[in-house]
């Protein structure tokens, strides 16, 4: 199996506080790998580690684009690594409020589309295509997330699981080969959090997309992923396969011994 | 009776604050006189007011309209879909124009003095929508913007005095150089936002003027530079009427390029991505956007307007000095895009108008003018915070529907 992403040692640092301590994690093609552990335990840190909205203290990150080519993360600016082909969603909603729907998911395909200031003035044929194509696949996108007949709708205007699923729905916009998911379901009821599962599902079939998913919905978590990372106080403590974890002592003494919010 | 007893104390309140400018009256023998009726009026009028004020707030709260019932959702959307109706565009786009073009042959108000009004208020225009592209679409509060007005005046102005350049070879020489100073501007404050934002560009504003002050040997310092020409013809001479009318149609199209290159551009890749770092920078930047890029693209844009605007008005006046960029100037820049409406192109067009016109002529309440623009400001920051025009979309054509409709 090709490795999508490899983070080895993984060490971040907030003054006196380590919130990563020395994390391995690998996941391969097409995998939905689940990130769980109690509140504070360094998961979105994590998140913002690889999507180089942090500068971590130490360690390496590799992601595997679908050419082959094996790229480090290192030192790459947050977009870079957008366009490399990692998308995330964040953990409180983060869309653009004020525009509408389609505009947010055509924000999404900035790094695959090319018209800058010159071709905005001059709107010739080409830039005129190229932004009815983002317009078109825009649409697409919302289709597949169930959201098209709210296309023109304000985003802050749609329910809380729609934004969830806008959020989705933006990140897919950026063609990414990895989908980073930040507590999806939180917030939505069984029906919604059913739906989502299948979306995560036929996304991964539709566009060779691997997941890692941070989530706090166990029965979500144990039916969705492949593999499952457990991590408490910044490292992580047990990864395996679904069963491997629930049978797992430490897994289960840190999640009763916690508060038992997972 | 809760609120009778608040209205007293705010009236108590602003009788005290207000007794030393009102009350007091100094008189030129060295005593004072105390003027107890003024504040008596004042006093009163504070109470009323503020009785009308809580019965306001009071309905608003219930979620009523000020008068009549219940206020109705659908509303707005009613009142956007005029706005948004195309033949009522078309045709109030074509009143306007007609009226712009035929304005100095307009018998009554085409005397030189109100077609110079006219003009100034046309480079306003050109002034807010150019800081509407970097405040508005990008998000960036900049208070300096006077700084690069002055940056394109005084470039027409010295290029002239010095090398006797003309209008049109340094029209485009002051958006260069306007150009290379936002982006001078631009870099270091990239990563500053909001009220630390606004404060370093209020800084070069100033920086800017008392550069223009004090570099005595090349910018003359406080007595400005004069004689600057206004456009030539096809070097046909003019008399004062007709290099008013010119200069007006002149303004007029930058006016209306403007508009056009600046619709353009909100609608573009670019224009989506500066709305979008508006919205969330990180979120922005987690879509692919390099916030760098698209801030310094922000600035030099933004300054560029400034500075085509700067050249104009020193064609205009034909005399520049520091004392015409002061802060004063960015402050009602800025104005007129939070009067019209972030972001929103025909508000912040009306919003420079307004402010330009209204005290040109509403001369009879000149004493007051501070006074009425400041109380226009706090009633629209309270009733209407986002500006006169919201709303403003694009509209999109999605090929699967249209396929639909067949
Ligand atoms: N920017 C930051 N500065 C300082 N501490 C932070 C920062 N971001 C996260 N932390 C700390 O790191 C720890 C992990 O937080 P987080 O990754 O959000 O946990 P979770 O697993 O619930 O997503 C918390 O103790 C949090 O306070
Ligand atoms: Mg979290």
């Amino acid at each position: 199996m090709e490795a999508v992403l490899e983070v080895k040692d993984l060490i971040q640092d907030f003054g006196g506080l380590r919130a990563l301590n020395e994390v391995d994690l690998t996941i391969n093609k097409k995998e939905i790998v689940a990130l769980i552990g109690p509140n504070g335990a360094g998961k979105t840190t994590f998140f913002n580690c690889i999507t180089g909205i942090y500068t971590p203290t130490s360690g390496t990150m590799f992601l595997r684009t679908p050419d082959g080519a094996a790229h480090a993360l290192n030192g790459m600016k947050t977009h870079q690594i957008t366009a490399l082909g990692m998308a995330r969603t964040f953990q409180n909603i983060r869309l653009f409020p004020e525009m509408t729907v389609l505009e947010n998911v055509m924000i999404g395909r900035h790094c695959h589309t090319k018209a800058g200031i010159l071709q905005a003035l001059l709107r010739d044929r080409a830039t005129v295509a190229e932004e009815q194509d983002t317009v078109d696949r825009s649409y697409a996108l919302l289709e597949t997330v169930h959201l098209a007949e709210y296309w023109d709708e304000t985003a802050k205007n749609l329910p809380y699981g729609a934004q969830r699923r806008l959020e989705i729905a933006r990140a897919m916009a950026t063609e990414p080969c990895l989908l980073l998911l930040d507590e999806p379901a939180a917030g939505m009821n069984p029906q919604e959090t059913l739906e989502l599962k299948r979306l995560i599902l036929s996304l991964r079939e539709t566009h060779d997309l691997a997941v890692l998913l941070i989530e706090h919905d166990m029965s979500m978590v144990m039916s969705l992923s492949d593999r499952i990372y457990v991590m408490q106080y910044g490292s992580p403590i047990a990864s395996g396969t679904p069963e491997e974890i629930s049978k797992n002592p430490e897994v289960i003494k840190a999640y009763l011994g916690e508060s038992g919010n997972a | 009776m809760q609120r009778i007893f608040k209205a007293l104390v705010a009236a108590l309140w602003f009788m005290v604050l207000c007794a030393p400018i009102m009350g007091l009256l100094l008189l030129p023998d060295g005593t004072a006189s105390f003027r107890w009726q003024r504040l008596a009026v004042l006093g009163t009028g504070i109470f009323f007011a503020s009785l009308l004020w809580q019965w306001y707030f009071e309905k608003k709260e219930r979620g009523e309209r000020l008068f009549g019932g219940k206020a109705q959702a659908e509303e707005p959307v009613h009142r956007e879909s005029l706005l948004r109706n195309k033949s009522f565009q078309r045709i109030s786009l074509a009143c306007v124009c007609a009226f712009m073009i035929a304005m100095p042959f307009i018998p009554g108000i085409n005397s030189i003095y109100q077609i110079t009004i006219w003009i100034s208020a046309l480079i306003y225009v050109m002034l807010a929508l150019g800081l509407n592209i970097i405040v508005g679409l990008a998000g960036q509060l900049v208070l300096g913007y006077a700084a690069f007005y002055a940056i394109g005046a005084y470039t027409y102005g010295l290029l002239y005095q010095f090398f006797g350049l003309g209008f049109w070879v340094c029209l485009p020489i002051a958006g260069i150089v306007t150009v290379l100073c936002g982006l001078a501007l631009g870099f270091p404050v990239l990563r500053l936002r909001g009220d630390y934002l606004a404060i370093v560009t209020l800084g070069f504003g100033e920086i800017v003027r008392l550069v223009l002050i004090n570099w005595d040997s090349v910018t003359n310092g406080a007595r400005g530079v004069s004689g600057i020409p206004r456009p030539a013809l096809f070097g046909c001479p003019m008399n004062m009427q007709w290099s008013t009318t010119y200069l007006y149609y002149m303004s007029f199209l930058a006016v209306v390029v403007t508009i056009v290159v600046i619709t353009r551009l909100k609608n573009s890749r670019v224009g989506l991505a500066l709305q979008a770092m508006r919205e969330d920078e990180i979120a922005s930047e987690a879509m692919g956007i390099n916030l760098t890029q698209v801030k310094l693209t922000a600035f030099a844009l933004s300054s560029a307007w400034a500075g085509f605007a700067g050249v104009l008005f020193a064609a205009k006046t034909s005399f520049i000095n520091p004392s015409s960029f002061t802060f004063w100037e960015s402050a009602m820049m800025l104005s007129m895009v939070v009067l019209g409406g972030m972001g929103s192109i025909l508000g912040v067009t009306l919003g420079a108008l307004i402010l330009v016109l209204a005290p040109e002529y509403l001369r009879a309440f000149a004493d007051y003018r501070m006074l009425l623009f400041g109380a226009t400001m706090v009633v629209m920051m309270i009733f209407r915070p986002q500006g006169l025009v919201t709303g403003e979309r694009r509209h999109y054509r999605i090929s699967a529907l249209e396929r639909k409709g067949d």
